[in-house]
Order: structure tokens, then C-alpha cells, then sequence
């Protein structure tokens, strides 16, 4: 992967009737990267997409492609192609059509159309499909005819609304990882979107978690996944348990009324944190098992449910104060004492003050009202 | 099943009383002379009124084709308004329609007439009078008046039903706007087009009236001789049956021909 920019945008903003939709958006993207925008539905990826691809103008703010502005051109002049989210294939004409339609209008020889067009729906696995007509194709053979005809175009950034959306599990992990080596092969940019954050995880070289028209992180999956900037991106992207917390030192953190190692520092002395565990670092430990002498500090709860989710067990332990979610392979009895040991390595902990779009109030009242009102 | 069955014979019977026994009758009419007997006669001496299903024919068929050039443009600038815009000139297109054929009809002679308003306003022009009232021109231009709603509405809801991302799509892949309407729009409103040829056609080929009140005697049709089959002077049913039979069969051809053009569509080649 180059090094080099090729897509910035620079304080987009954008609103529809007067509702703000993209907040001075800011997004660079590296040429031959996969990024991956990720938030829930309605926090504006489409409409990101659509600026990028020319489909809608930003009310402010600059679009550069390799380093020109290019706010103002129409989408036929950008070297940029799109894989619609319900695919958009043209019912007027058959496969192999399809995919020529970009070629056609370069005016590319009827020989050269053929041979690259036979080459492309190859790519896909469609070999053989030319003369079937588009309506008589399977979800993922018209999304795979959508790809083609993208990509045969040889643009510098393909951008994907949710192109697995419509496909069933087990389609959508191959075309994972179908879409993924085609990145590895065509190294073009990919712009991706998806709101499923297994997807997001899986595929990209970069992830940008946005919400209410504004990015909250960008990094590396494993960054955005074991480094959440804030509660939003920690809850988002995988499930985990935040918890309210305070370092009286570098590598101290203290939360639920008890201290302990963990690997972060530079925060201030006693600054208040929120502290992330991931529910597969909980490690569940039985009364008397050997390893509990050496962690006499560790947390003990009450298992209350226990949930078969198929490659492991998905339960909620209660420690009084927090109930805590954690993954383990084997079931335990419900009503159970268990210790939770947890690795100081996975203990993460996030600056209250980063970049978060809700307040804590807010949060709050969305995801446990009940306890908000119980404090009041 | 058999509640489906229970529940489709009063359509059978529908059909049956009001379709396939009057069709019966009228073939009977058709083929057999005043005391019943069989015969061929009424087809035979049908060549005597060539000229009038001449004149029919190609007078739908220019009727057909106007209504085409006019209707796609005015269906397409209608497509381009906002939902406002769109549903008030709908309601512009389809108020004349409520109104009694007849009135209409009046109305064109009123326009038309050689003392009439054209004329009067090509005076208060000082432009040279015209005499269009009795020709093929008048019935031509009624017929069209009549008709272009029946072109129109098929065509602007397939303009407005289309998939807003198979544009986005074209553009995307490089299309400019004219190319975006060549390869994409236009394509993808051909069969509406078709539906438009065959509502328009089937009533022009067999107008009456429009022909009488604005084409004088001189410029009867298909539809003017059945009716005098039937009502005139020249009272004979048979003939008149044998005529509706010819006619029915010219717009079976006519539509046989409309759908096949469509299904050929489908395959795609065609607009490369
Ligand atoms: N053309 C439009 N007119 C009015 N509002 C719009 C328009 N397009 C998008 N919006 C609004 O902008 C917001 C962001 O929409 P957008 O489609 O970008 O969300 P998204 O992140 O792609 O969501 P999803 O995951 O549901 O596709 C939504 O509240 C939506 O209602
Ligand atoms: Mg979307």
C-alpha cells in the first residue's frame, strides 16, 4: 500500500431540510486502502459515499481527490465507481451489458469489450453469464454482476453501500472474503459502508466509527476493537462492559471499589476514566480453584443468566454494583459464586472527555433509563 | 382450489353473456345474409369501401404517430416537475377527459369553423384566413386532441416510477445527461411507449363522430360506415357485422405486432 493521500474531505457539512446530517466532516484516505465507515443507521455513511462519489454537493466544505478539489464535478467525470446498495443493474439489458455499459461509453473496441468483460464476470464467477438477463439472477449473482461492472471501469476508488446487506449469512462471510482478496488483486482504494461491525472488523485496513454525522474514531481494527476512544465506539464495535472508573496513577485504575494493574498511563492523578473489558477477556473462575490464591482482589459475582450463542456461552454476572457480560466455551449453573479474572492487559481505559457526541446524560437515558431514574 | 373455482363462475358467466355471445352473434351477422343463410358476400363487396378503410388506417396511424412526438416530450417535462407541478398538470391533462366527448368535439368545430375563432384571430393578425374545417386536417387534429391523454399517462408513470439509482448508476459509469436519456431513460419507457401506441391506435381506427362533426360528409371513416350499417340509410347489418369482424381482426394484428416489439426489448442488444 502507497502512502500517498488521494481522498480528503475537509469540513464537510451537509444538512437536508434544515437537519444537520454530516458535521464538519474530516476523512483522509490513503491510496490502495480498504476503509470501512461504520455507525448505526442514519449517522450519514450513505450520505458521506454520495458526496465522495458526486451524487450530492457538501453545503461547506472541501472534496479533494489526489490533492484537486473536485466539489463541483459531475460523477461521470470522477475517476470513482459505485456498487449501489440494491445494486442497480440495468433491466434493459442483459449481463454482459451491464458490465460493458462503462466500457461502451469510452468508446472501447467491440473486440476489446468482449474479452474484458468475459474477463471480469470471471473475476466474480459469472463466467458464461453474458446473455442471461439481469432480473433472472440470484441476490448475489446481480451483486456480483454489480461489482463487475464497477470495477472493469478500473476506477482509483470503488465505493460500496452495504453491498452484502441483502445476502444471507453464510453468502455474505464468502463475499467477505471474495471482496477482499479482489482488493488485494485490484489494489484500488475501497470505500466501504456497513453497519455491521463483525464486517467492518473482518475486512478493513481502516475504520472509521461515525455517529450523528461526525467521526469518532479512525484507526486499525484492532485499535478501534481493543483502543475505543470513547463509550460510543467501545459499545459499537463489539460488546463490552464500560464501567465508571478513576486512575489514582499511571498503571492503577480503580473502579467498583477496587484497585487495580492495569497498562495505560499519562492520565492525570485521579482523573475519571471509563474503563472497557471485553466479555471474551473474562476469564470465570470457580471457588477454589488454584489460581485464586494469587489474585485475592478479584471480583466475585452471581452468574443470573446463561445463553447458548453457538461457538460460546453468553453470560451475566452479577457483582452488586455492575452486572457484567462475559463469553466463555464452557456453561455455568446459574446462581453460581464465580471469581472474574481479568489480564491487565485487558483492561482498557478511554478518556471521558474524547469525542463523544452524546453526553453521559444522554447515553444514559438511552441504554439504562431505569437506573437513571432509580438515581434521581 | 375449488373455493377458487366457486368463486370465479360469476366471472365465467360475465364473460360468457356479455364476451363470447355478442362475438358469436356478430360472426354469425358476418358471415350469412339478410334471411340467415351462409355467404362470403359481405366480405367480398367490402372492397367497395376501400378508400374509407384507407383513409382510417392512415389516419390512426399519423394520429398514433402525433400523439408519440407530442406526448413523450410533454410526459417527459412533466416527469421534471416537482410533485406539485406534476399532479396539477396531471389534473390539466385528464380534466378535458371529464368532460362530455361531444362538447369537446363541438368545441373544435366552434374553433375551426371558417367563421370560427381560428380564423377570426388569423384576421385580427391580418394573416391570410384558413379553410381546415371539412378536411382530413380537422379530424386529424380532433382525433389527437382526443386521444394524446391515452399516450401521455403511460409513458409519465413510467417516467416517474423509475428507479432514481439506475440514473445515479449511469452517471456513476460515466454517462453525461443526454447519454444517461439515450441509454437508460428512453430504453426503460419503451414498453410505456408501446401501451401508448395501442390505446391511442385501437380508439383513433375506429373514430366516428369526431369525423363527422369536424370532416363534413366528405371524410367518412370505418367508424361513421358501421354506424350507417347499422342506424343510416344504407341499413345492413351483415355488412356491418363483416366490417367490426375486419376491424377487430386489423387490431389484433396491430397489437400482436406492439407486443412483439416489446418482449424483443427484453433480450438488450438492441440499444448498444
Ligand atoms: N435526500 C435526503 N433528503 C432528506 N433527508 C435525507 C436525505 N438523505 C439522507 N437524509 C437523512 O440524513 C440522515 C443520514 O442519512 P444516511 O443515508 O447518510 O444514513 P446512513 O448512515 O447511510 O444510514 P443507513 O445505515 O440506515 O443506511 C438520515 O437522517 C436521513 O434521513
Ligand atoms: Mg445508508
Amino acid at each position: 500500500m502507497s502512502k500517498n493521500e488521494l481522498i480528503r474531505l475537509d469540513g464537510i457539512t451537509k444538512s437536508f431540510n434544515g437537519n444537520v446530517v454530516l458535521k464538519s466532516l474530516n476523512l483522509s484516505v490513503m491510496d490502495g486502502e480498504f476503509v470501512t465507515l461504520l455507525g448505526p443507521s442514519g449517522c450519514g455513511k450513505t450520505t458521506t459515499l454520495r458526496i465522495i462519489g458526486g451524487f450530492e454537493m457538501p453545503d461547506s466544505g472541501d472534496l479533494y481527490f489526489g490533492g484537486e478539489r473536485i466539489n463541483a464535478l459531475s460523477p461521470d467525470k470522477r475517476n470513482i465507481n459505485t456498487v449501489f446498495q440494491k445494486y442497480a443493474l440495468f433491466p434493459h439489458l442483459n449481463v454482459g451489458e451491464n458490465v460493458a455499459f462503462g466500457l461502451r461509453l469510452k468508446g472501447v473496441s467491440d473486440r476489446d469489450v468482449e474479452k474484458r468483460v468475459s474477463e471480469m464476470l470471471e473475476l466474480v464467477d459469472l463466467s458464461g453469464f453474458e446473455r442471461r438477463s439481469v432480473t433472472s439472477l440470484s441476490g448475489g449473482q446481480q451483486q456480483r454482476v454489480a461489482i463487475a461492472r464497477a470495477i472493469v471501469n478500473e476506477p482509483k476508488v470503488l465505493l460500496l453501500d452495504e453491498p452484502l446487506g441483502a445476502l444471507d449469512l453464510k453468502l455474505r462471510k464468502e463475499m467477505q472474503v471474495e471482496l477482499k482478496k479482489l482488493h488485494e488483486r485490484l489494489k484500488m482504494t475501497f470505500i466501504y459502508v456497513t453497519h455491521d461491525q463483525e464486517e467492518a472488523l473482518t475486512m478493513s485496513d481502516t475504520i472509521v466509527v461515525m455517529n450523528g454525522g461526525q467521526i469518532l474514531q479512525q484507526g486499525s481494527p484492532i485499535d478501534i476493537y481493543n483502543e475505543p476512544a470513547n463509550r460510543f465506539v467501545a459499545d459499537f464495535v463489539g460488546e463490552s462492559n464500560i464501567i465508571p472508573g478513576r486512575m489514582p496513577e499511571d498503571c492503577r485504575v480503580e473502579f467498583l471499589g477496587t484497585v487495580y494493574d492495569c497498562v495505560d498511563r499519562g492520565f492525570e492523578k485521579n482523573e475519571q476514566i471509563d474503563v472497557v473489558i471485553r466479555p471474551e477477556d473474562i476469564v470465570l473462575l470457580e471457588e477454589g480453584e488454584n489460581s485464586i490464591q494469587a489474585h485475592d482482589r478479584l471480583l466475585k459475582g452471581t452468574v443470573k443468566t446463561c445463553l447458548f450463542k453457538g461457538v460460546h456461552y453468553e453470560m451475566i454476572i452479577e457483582t452488586g454494583d455492575f452486572d457484567f457480560i462475559a463469553h466463555s466455551t464452557v456453561a455455568e449453573k446459574i446462581g453460581m459464586q464465580m471469581y472474574l479474572d481479568i489480564d491487565p492487559d485487558n483492561i482498557h481505559i478511554m478518556k471521558k472527555s474524547s469525542l463523544e457526541t452524546m453526553t453521559e446524560m444522554e447515553y444514559r437515558l438511552e441504554h439504562d433509563p431505569d437506573a437513571v431514574m432509580e438515581e434521581e | 382450489m375449488r373455493g377458487n373455482k366457486i368463486a370465479s363462475v360469476p366471472y365465467a358467466l360475465w364473460l360468457a353473456l356479455f364476451t363470447v355471445v355478442p362475438l358469436v352473434i356478430v360472426l354469425f351477422y358476418a358471415f350469412s345474409d339478410d334471411a340467415g343463410a351462409f355467404t362470403m358476400d359481405n366480405f367480398s363487396y367490402m372492397g367497395l369501401y376501400a378508400v374509407v378503410f384507407f383513409r382510417s388506417f392512415r389516419l390512426a396511424v399519423l394520429c398514433t404517430v402525433a400523439c408519440l412526438i407530442l406526448g413523450y416530450p410533454m410526459a417527459y417535462a412533466m416527469s421534471r416537475l416537482s410533485k406539485t407541478g406534476q399532479t396539477v398538470a396531471l389534473i390539466l391533462i385528464m380534466l378535458p377527459m371529464w368532460m362530455n366527448f361531444l362538447l369537446r368535439t363541438y368545441a373544435w368545430l366552434t374553433i375551426l369553423e371558417n367563421n370560427g375563432l381560428l380564423n377570426h384571430f388569423l384576421s385580427f393578425l391580418n394573416l391570410p384566413e384558413v379553410n381546415i374545417i371539412n378536411t382530413p386536417a380537422a379530424v386529424g387534429l380532433g382525433m389527437v386532441y382526443n386521444y394524446l391523454p391515452f399516450m401521455i399517462l403511460p409513458i409519465f408513470t413510467s417516467l416517474t416510477g423509475m428507479d432514481e439509482s439506475l440514473i445515479e448508476a449511469a452517471r456513476d459509469l460515466g454517462c453525461n445527461e443526454r447519454q444517461v436519456f439515450r441509454k437508460v431513460v428512453f430504453p426503460l419507457t419503451i414498453p410505456s411507449m408501446l401501451s401508448g401506441l395501442i390505446f391511442v391506435f385501437i380508439p383513433a381506427v375506429s373514430t366516428f363522430v369526431i369525423s363527422k362533426i369536424l370532416g363534413g360528409g366528405a371524410n367518412m371513416l370505418v367508424g361513421d360506415l358501421i354506424e350507417m350499417q347499422f342506424l343510416g340509410g344504407a341499413y345492413n347489418a351483415n355488412m356491418g357485422a363483416a366490417i367490426s369482424v375486419v376491424m377487430m381482426v386489423v387490431i389484433m394484428i396491430f397489437t400482436a405486432i406492439t407486443n412483439r416489439l416489446d418482449s424483443g426489448e427484453e433480450g438488450g442488444v438492441l440499444m448498444s
